[in-house]
């Protein structure tokens, strides 16, 4: 294989293992308008959740096979638990507040769950790798993949295809768009915003949870992990239009790509390439690629 | 001649003090209070945070029962007992700036023992010597600490990280003839960047017409590494040089071995010894590594190197110790070596020459004082002390930083276990510049063995 699409492969790659996370920040803060800095901690206890309990279930010597679904298992019980604590208990108390509050709510929140993570979990990093080789490996021309790395490309194609597919063909994701667009209407004509809100911001913690669950057995889970991919998912989201579905596949698409090329072609400029595409499309498009434009209400 | 036979008499009588501790001098004696500054968070806490901080505080209960092997089988410091003010190293430099004054200003501590991180060390080291308060620096690396500025109260008692990059360079060029081509992995902040400068100016002596074929410089953290990975195999290296070290080489290792990239290249791991127990077999024969010095499975065989392992694993439910263990040994026993040598030198002046009466009453006086933090550092300045990875010497920076040997060896499986066997020892000469010399030149000018 050149280097070309070695090039394409690894940015295909990257892409999916970071539109899963960014999807569940966006539809977050599309609906909801937060710009919830603690999904790296979602991220995090996901894949600290995943790994404790896939290591568990492989020592016990269970069918390795059974590990995939101890690791989804993982997310939805990440997502059910975290997401309904955090909205219930903290984020409706501050609803109608400037963004910015928000921000820094969920910041303190993200400091708070670091701390959490540590208690619970320890600082040593978690290996669990049995998953990640268990499917075998896929040749292509020099390079060989692990095809678990092409399980996380139909995972975030399935994951963004269900998305697209409750928001704009069922009567639940109507009912989203419709909040999206005016919270105060959707108020008016019934529409139960506090759950609306409830459910998205759980759907949100799932996501984030799934992502850091799909990635523990690829790579050392230990703490900071959330901080790592909070960046990233930020700069995809914003590439993208904050709030827009589409939006952060592209974005995810066009980081993992230009990082990939990077790598591959002048390693040096690895570490700011994604911050250059940021900046370059934020002077382009200072909303993203594809965010909806803003009604003015008088 | 009579003279003589009295500095004898004293000599031996003091030497006796100190070793023996007499319980009732002892109990006396003010507690000494060190600051112990380590990563109890974040990713270096697990490999090198928390295993040093274990050590630390496994040393000096040893130490305080007076059960450290000689020469350091002596109470305490001196007949004192230590005790250790741990704080964590996480927060970055700016934060760790102001745990050292609230260590000075608020816990009064009477030295600092310290720091991982290289960035720390460059910060905290000008502070310390503002606030005049004798520093340790037990683990970080950089050269730059005493090649780019002279400190009076700050000391690092282990050697810095060019010995690192120059001693895999002359294992790799001794053990592996053919090589054409080399690449790297490397994180990129300061120890990273270093490692991977050092050694391909290394390389660039000892076997000129080696080419480089790429240098990955992921950010620390990073924890994906795919698209490195797939650049590092089509790159063909014949070796891959990698200063990794916590999650971020355990992740790199879960996704470089599936896909097969050490079949054609060979691995230097300078900082892998921490890991070869947790990583095992994923780490592929063959494979060079270092441990920053003679320190873990480097170590030379001593009782001081007995005594560490034993009472580390009895402190850490049975694990053995790694680098960052031996890196908090040699701190503690340098300080206490420099604290004793210091006492001693004390009370000899305490006496004076020709006295005959009311010597033991003067010496116990004098030994209730203690020495002064300058006198410490008159004793700690060029001095040469056991530790359990063999001696180290205090000749650098004005004899404020050690040098030491260093080992690398090459990994192999042996009934399902990792072992290192082939295990070469390189004298400080031969990886270190010699006093008043920085590194890079060193090593451009053919790394001539210090004198």
């Amino acid at each position: 294989m050149g280097q070309l699409p070695a090039v394409i492969v690894d940015g295909i790659l990257y892409a999916s293992w970071m539109f899963v996370i960014a999807v569940g920040l966006t539809l977050i803060y599309g609906v909801m308008k937060i710009l919830n800095v603690a999904h790296g901690s979602l991220y995090a206890l996901g894949a600290y959740t995943a790994s404790t309990a896939a290591g568990y279930w492989l020592s016990h010597g269970h069918a390795p096979m059974g590990s995939y679904v101890i690791l989804l298992l993982a997310a939805l019980v990440v997502g059910l638990i975290a997401g309904p604590l955090i909205e219930r208990g903290l984020l409706r108390f501050m609803y109608g507040r400037d963004e910015i509050v928000l921000v820094l709510v969920t910041y303190a929140l993200f400091l708070i769950l670091e701390d959490f993570t540590k208690l619970l979990f320890g600082v040593d990093p978690i290996l669990v790798a049995e998953p990640y080789g268990l499917l075998g490996n896929l040749q292509m021309g020099r390079l060989i993949y692990p095809v678990y790395s092409f399980v996380l490309v139909g995972a975030a194609i399935l994951v963004g295809v269900a998305l697209a597919l409750v928001l704009n063909r069922t009567r639940q994701g109507k009912i989203l768009r419709a909040v999206i667009h005016d919270r105060e209407m959707s108020t008016a004509v019934g529409i139960n915003v506090s759950r609306v809100y409830l459910v998205t911001f759980t759907i949100g913690a799932m996501l984030a949870a799934l992502g850091g669950a799909l990635t523990a057995p690829t790579t050392s889970v230990q703490p900071g992990i959330g901080a790592e991919v909070i960046v990233l998912a930020f700069a995809i989201v914003v590439v993208g239009g904050l709030g827009s579905l589409g939006g952060a596949a592209v974005g995810a698409l066009l980081v993992g790509l230009v990082r990939s090329a990077a790598v591959h072609y002048q390693p040096e400029v690895e570490l700011f390439s994604v911050y250059v595409v940021m900046a370059l499309v934020l002077i382009v498009r200072p909303k993203g690629l594809f965010a909806a434009p803003e009604v003015r209400k008088i | 001649m009579m003279n003589r036979l009295l500095r004898l008499a004293r000599a031996a009588a003091l030497i006796a003090l100190c070793a023996s501790a007499t319980p009732g001098i002892a109990q006396e004696a003010k507690p000494i209070r060190i600051g112990f500054v380590t990563f109890l968070s974040g990713p270096a806490a697990g490999p090198f945070g928390v295993p040093a901080k274990l050590a630390a505080e496994a040393i000096v209960a040893s130490i305080n029962a007076g059960k450290a092997p000689a020469p350091h089988n002596t109470k305490g410091f001196g007949g004192a007992p230590v005790e250790l003010v741990v704080i964590d190293e996480a927060g970055g430099a700016t934060k760790q700036v102001s745990e050292f004054r609230n260590l000075v200003e608020r816990s009064e501590v009477d030295f600092v023992i310290g720091y991982i991180s290289s960035g720390d060390c460059l910060a905290i080291a000008p502070v310390a010597e503002e606030m005049k308060k004798l520093t340790v620096l037990f683990d970080c690396g950089t050269p730059r600490i005493f090649e780019e500025a002279s400190y009076k109260y700050v000391f690092r008692t282990r050697p810095h990280a060019t010995m690192d990059a120059v001693g895999a360079a002359l294992y790799l060029t001794e053990q592996q003839k053919n090589i054409k081509t080399f690449a790297g992995i490397n994180q990129n902040y300061a120890w990273g960047q270093d490692s991977w400068n050092d050694f391909t100016a290394a390389m660039s002596v000892l076997k000129p017409e080696a080419k480089i074929t790429t240098s990955q410089m992921p950010k620390f953290g990073a924890g994906q590494y795919g698209a490195e990975i797939s650049a590092l195999i089509d790159s063909q290296s014949d070796v891959i040089h990698s200063s990794l070290w916590g999650g971020d080489l355990e992740a790199f290792m879960l996704q470089a071995v599936p896909r097969e990239l050490f079949k054609s290249s060979r691995l230097v791991l300078v900082a892998g010894e921490p890991y070869l127990v947790r990583l095992g077999t994923s780490i592929p024969d063959g494979t060079i590594v270092g441990a920053r010095g003679t320190h873990g499975v480097f170590a030379p065989a001593s009782s001081l190197n007995n005594w560490l392992k034993e009472i580390y694993k009895a402190k850490a439910e049975g694990a053995i110790p790694t680098y960052p263990a031996y890196s908090a040994a040699s701190a503690i026993l340098g300080l206490k070596a420099a604290y004793e040598k210091a006492k001693i030198t004390k009370l000899s002046a305490s006496i004076p020459m020709g006295a005959n009466k009311g010597v033991k009453e003067e010496m116990e006086k004098a030994y209730q004082v203690g020495p002064s933090q300058e006198e410490i550092i008159a004793a700690f300045e060029k001095l040469t002390f056991d530790s359990p990875s063999g001696k180290v010497r205090m000749t650098l920076g004005k004899g404020h930083q050690a040098v030491a040997g260093t080992a690398y060896g090459t990994t192999k499986v042996v009934n399902g276990a990792v072992t290192v066997v082939n295990i070469k020892e390189y004298p400080a000469e031969r990886v270190q510049p010699p006093d008043g010399m920085a590194s890079p030149d060193w090593i451009k000018g053919g790394m001539k063995p210090a004198k």
